[in-house]
């Protein structure tokens, strides 16, 4: 239900908006460009989404996600306890946190999604605990060389562009680690 | 180094492969059958998409976020947070592209090295696309009912645009 208020408030906040700025027009006109941009972002993902998604299935058939899950353990172990035991979602989601943490930011998703549906077999339709776990991580960037945002400040003429390397690693690990607080005290709080 | 990162994609998919070889499996079949399942997750997000788009683009264009900015800035002064963020802040977890567009505005106009490009650059360094990633997993995994995940993503975003804010006041 979250996503059902969240997405009706931002209709009828652009409408309000719309209505008192006198933007109307180029509202309607934005709500069918949205429409199409989110087909367009669809394919030009799709290639990247169909490669990566190839990949892991070379990694899991030669035992390489395993052996990287078995690296991992120790770790995500603790933060997803209910699927501990559970291989085949653990090799997804240590493949996803190697691939977030070498900045590839594109192949993290496809095999974050792949871990997302195997975790959804247990209760379909329902966001596990382990499940929203994921999710935080994942919009918690940790990504270790933010190279799109070094372009950005290359352009503008900076001369040191990774200079912003330190803060950025300090925020992102502080971002996470209130995410992940954040995640496992609302999963003991939360009446559903 | 650069060259190694510009190469990082291709050395590990080669690096895959190789592997995939010497342990005797069928790496070509592996990859279709792989790719082949990844046209089914597409089919399934793009609803999801369909429809957050089309609210963050009504969004956008109705100046909702100009006037929520106006309203923030007194209180992000007072966190030492520089206002003039706060649009990034406010597109940042719902629009990647839009969020790049107004932080490279940010880092142009106040200059790379001023402490208002830095604290953007580090934002857009140490967040994501919030509801982009809860609109694609959950799409691709059918959930419906999201529980706590909203909230405790968005937990992260906020600390991480303070400790943005923070990290450059401390290391600059």
């Amino acid at each position: 239900m979250a996503m059902a208020v969240i997405w009706t408030g931002m209709v009828v906040v652009s409408i309000l908006c719309a209505l008192a700025t006198g933007n109307g027009a180029a509202v309607g006109g934005a709500a069918l460009e949205g429409a199409g941009a989110a087909v367009d972002l669809c394919l030009s993902m799709a290639g990247v989404l169909c490669l990566w998604m190839g990949v892991m299935e070379i990694m899991k058939r030669s035992g390489l996600s395993a052996g990287l899950s078995r690296l991992l353990r120790p770790l995500l172990g603790r933060l997803y306890p209910e699927f501990a035991r559970d291989r085949e979602v653990m090799d997804c989601i240590s493949a996803n946190v190697s691939a977030n943490l070498l900045g590839l930011g594109n192949a993290a998703t496809p095999l974050g999604i792949e871990a997302a549906r195997k975790m959804s077999r247990r209760r379909p339709g329902v966001a596990c605990d382990g499940m929203c776990m994921l999710v935080v991580c994942n919009t918690a960037s940790i990504q270790l060389i933010p190279t799109t945002v070094a372009g950005v400040r290359m352009a503008a003429g900076c001369q040191s562009p990774f200079d912003i390397l330190p803060a950025v690693w300090l925020a992102s690990a502080l971002s996470v680690s209130v995410g992940i607080l954040a995640a496992k005290v609302l999963a003991k709080l939360w009446r559903d | 180094m650069d060259a190694f990162f510009t190469m990082l994609v291709p050395l590990i998919i080669g690096a895959v492969a190789l592997w995939g070889m010497a342990r005797r499996v069928d790496v070509y079949s592996a990859l279709l059958t792989g790719a082949g399942e990844g046209l089914g997750v597409l089919i399934r997000i793009a609803p999801a998409l369909v429809g957050l788009l089309t609210a963050v683009y009504m969004l956008r264009a109705s100046g909702a976020l100009e006037l929520a900015a106006n309203a923030l800035a007194p209180l992000l002064t007072a966190v030492g947070i520089p206002p003039e963020t706060v649009g990034l802040m406010l597109v940042r977890p719902v629009s990647g592209s839009a969020a790049l567009g107004v932080g490279a505005e940010l880092i142009s106009t106040y200059g790379p090295d001023s402490a208002i490009g830095r604290t953007a650059a580090v934002m857009l360094g140490s967040t994501e696309t919030t509801f982009y990633t809860i609109a694609v997993y959950f799409g691709a995994a059918g959930i419906v009912k999201t529980r706590y995940a909203v909230p405790a993503a968005l937990c992260a975003d906020l600390a991480g645009f303070l400790a943005a804010a923070w990290a450059v006041r401390l290391i600059f």
